[in-house]
């Protein structure tokens, strides 16, 4: 890539080791620029690893980190045109707030005129809503006020990239909400690239264009979250993006399975060898019906536990030789059916497209 | 909260003070009262203290100017001294160095106190008397070097003997700094420079405090060190009290000193604690 790249940043056959651990590798990944990124995965699959590739706290032991088009191998952190949003904020305890967000402005050279320093430091505390907060000292702001501290004094410096490292990890779920919704608004008015780290699918599916989701320091699958959630590329991707429920199957011809109590379905997604199998099905692709009226497609079960959501319902689904089912009802979409009681016989009906199917 | 158990905190608090206070009344407090009495008092004639009502020795405080001049100045410099060196080594300890073997290198800095002050001063009186350095320049033709009872020998021997109390404060604060915050620092654009100075100093700040009170404290009452290294000639407040105590046996004479030594320190303190706290901008005092 010789041109002036489209993407912000990019991975290059990375790997990164410590002695003989190997943290991450074969890590290819192309981050467009303007795209709200979000590395997902499980605590020490290698994403804050990568995360700190980008910001030069790391160095790679192969490959290239590009940012810009630019290659990063030995680039000092302070050299990079990227900012961190720090998972415990790493704000300054001896500044004040205005000091913290200016911090990166009076770094620059040519130096900035303080008039100018303090004023794009007002700036940047006015858009995350702490003008006035200024001369307060870091001590004195609550988690969620540090949390905006900290990304104004990312902001403030108009990076090319901003890194998130679990940036709402510590807020409770409420501002957890706001904080999203404010983060993305955040980068559609700025229009920098945002990479986000976080092992809260919810998190990544809400905020990002692009989820990589990551394990065991490999990338397992990129895409948009909707493209993630329907069609994960694996049983991980499946099991750790949303709630799914795991069936244990056998293949036995080209679209031909056979789940583990004998129950026979086409499937036309079916797409792996023949032999055991594992099927993947989400919880809210199943619809609970009444009274037998089973159809073909459907599993006869006896419902042992129900959790009221409020806007849905989950249910807990014995089915004969397969085992718990989880079934979530949207009560909208739920029609007639009233509640199903604990206790109740009924069939589970599903559009074999649902089942994903992955080699055991 | 009833009375009662009020009451009973109350005992409680008093038994765990008492022994502390009660050792501070003993030996510090009475005898700091009789010191004054005294500097206001008269030698007796065969020596020791007669009761009276005088000036006279505080008026007679200038013929001891060179004692007070010495110490004021040594002082100060030797903690500076003191700390110049130890901040570069408690940086190595905390930040740089391998953390396997940190506790090693940490504890090797106590390792001298293993020995005595005393033995140790005495082999640097060697090492800079006619018998040591001066006698191996003699060797390459450089003669007539003089560095025992100078105030340099003083100055060497108090760097010599203070640095590990100036390095372990540091150490900590430097220590317990998070790393993090450094990182945050270069990720905003600061050159390792910039970020020793813009973080790394300022947090460590306490620790350096601590260690310049602590080494400049000790190093006004200090007797041994000039005693050997300065030999008489380079003396401090502390070498005149022990000729007026125990030679001359001007008790009256010596308290006047001594009160006036603690007025001065008392002085000193209050003012670089006022100049601490605007650098710090707080009022907030954090020891180490």
């Amino acid at each position: 890539m010789t041109s002036a790249s489209t993407n912000d940043i990019e991975f290059r056959s990375v790997a990164k080791r410590y002695g003989a651990v190997t943290a991450v590798s074969d890590i290819n990944l192309q981050v467009p620029r303007g795209a709200f990124m979000a590395l997902l995965g499980p605590s020490g699959c290698g994403k804050t690893t990568c995360l700190r590739m980008i910001g030069g706290f790391e160095q790679p032991s192969e490959g290239t980190v590009f940012i810009s088009g630019e290659p990063m191998n030995g680039v000092a952190a302070y050299r990079r045109p990227v900012n961190m949003v720090f998972q415990h904020y790493a704000l300054f305890p001896h500044l004040d707030v205005e000091a913290n967000v200016s911090y990166g402005l009076r770094q620059m050279r040519p130096r900035i005129a303080s008039s100018e320093i303090s004023r794009r430091a007002q700036e940047a505390l006015e858009m995350v809503r702490l003008g006035g907060f200024g001369k307060r000292r870091i001590h004195e702001m609550s988690g969620g006020q540090q949390q905006r501290v900290a990304l104004a004094r990312a902001i403030v410096n108009k990076p090319k990239v901003l890194l998130l490292d679990e940036p709402l990890a510590a807020l409770d779920k409420k501002l957890r909400t706001a904080m999203q919704i404010e983060l993305q608004t955040l980068q559609r008015e700025l229009g920098i690239t945002f990479v986000l780290v976080t092992h809260d699918q919810e998190e990544a599916l809400s905020m990002s264009d692009f989820v990589c989701v990551m394990n065991a320091g490999r990338i397992v699958q990129v895409g948009p979250p909707q493209e993630i959630y329907d069609r994960p590329a694996s049983l991980f991707v499946a099991d750790f993006v949303g709630k799914t429920n795991r069936i244990d199957a056998t293949v036995d011809g080209a679209s031909s399975l056979v789940l583990a109590n004998g129950a026979r379905f086409f499937a036309p997604a079916v797409n792996c060898t023949k032999g055991a199998a594992t099927v993947a099905l989400r919880p809210e692709a199943i619809r609970l019906t009444r009274n037998g009226a089973a159809s073909v497609e459907a599993l006869a079960g006896t419902v042992t536990h129900r959790i009221f959501l409020g806007s849905a319902v989950e249910y807990s689904v014995a089915v004969d030789g397969l085992g718990d089912f989880l079934v979530t009802a949207d009560r909208r979409t739920l029609g007639d059916a009233e509640l199903v009681e604990p206790g109740e016989k009924v069939g589970l009906a599903f559009d074999p497209k649902a089942l994903h199917v992955f080699p055991a | 909260m009833t009375a009662a158990t009020n009451t009973k905190r109350n005992l409680v608090t008093a038994a765990l003070v008492a022994p502390a206070a009660a050792w501070l009344m003993i030996f510090l407090v009475l005898p700091f009262i009789a010191m004054l009495v005294f500097a206001f008092g008269e030698r007796a004639p065969e020596g020791g203290y007669q009761a009276a009502f005088t000036f006279a020795q505080f008026a007679n405080l200038p013929t001891r100017a060179a004692a007070f001049w010495n110490t004021l100045i040594l002082a100060p410099i030797g903690a500076l001294a003191c700390l110049l060196i130890a901040y570069p080594v408690a940086y190595y300890l905390a930040v740089r160095a391998n953390p396997r073997y940190r506790l090693i290198l940490v504890s090797l800095v106590v390792v001298p106190f293993w020995t005595s002050l005393l033995v140790r001063t005495y082999a640097w009186m060697y090492i800079l008397g006619s018998r040591g350095i001066p006698n191996l320049l003699s060797m390459i033709g450089i003669e007539d070097v003089r560095m025992l009872n100078t105030p340099g020998a003083v100055l060497l021997g108090i760097v010599y003997g203070y640095l590990p109390l100036m390095i372990m404060p540091i150490y900590v604060s430097l220590e317990k700094l998070d790393r993090r915050l450094l990182e945050a620092s270069a990720d905003l654009g600061a050159k390792p420079v910039s970020t020793f100075f813009g973080v790394t100093l300022p947090l460590s700040l306490p620790g350096v405090m601590t260690g310049v009170a602590l080494v400049t404290i000790l190093l006004l009452g200090e007797y041994l060190i000039p005693q050997l290294l300065g030999g008489g000639k380079v003396f401090f407040i502390g070498n005149a009290l022990v000729d007026l105590f125990l030679q001359s046996r001007n008790w009256p004479f010596g308290s006047a000193i001594a009160v006036t030594l603690v007025a001065v320190v008392v002085v000193i303190l209050m003012v670089a604690m006022r100049i601490a706290f605007r650098v710090a901008g707080t009022r907030q005092v954090d020891l180490v």
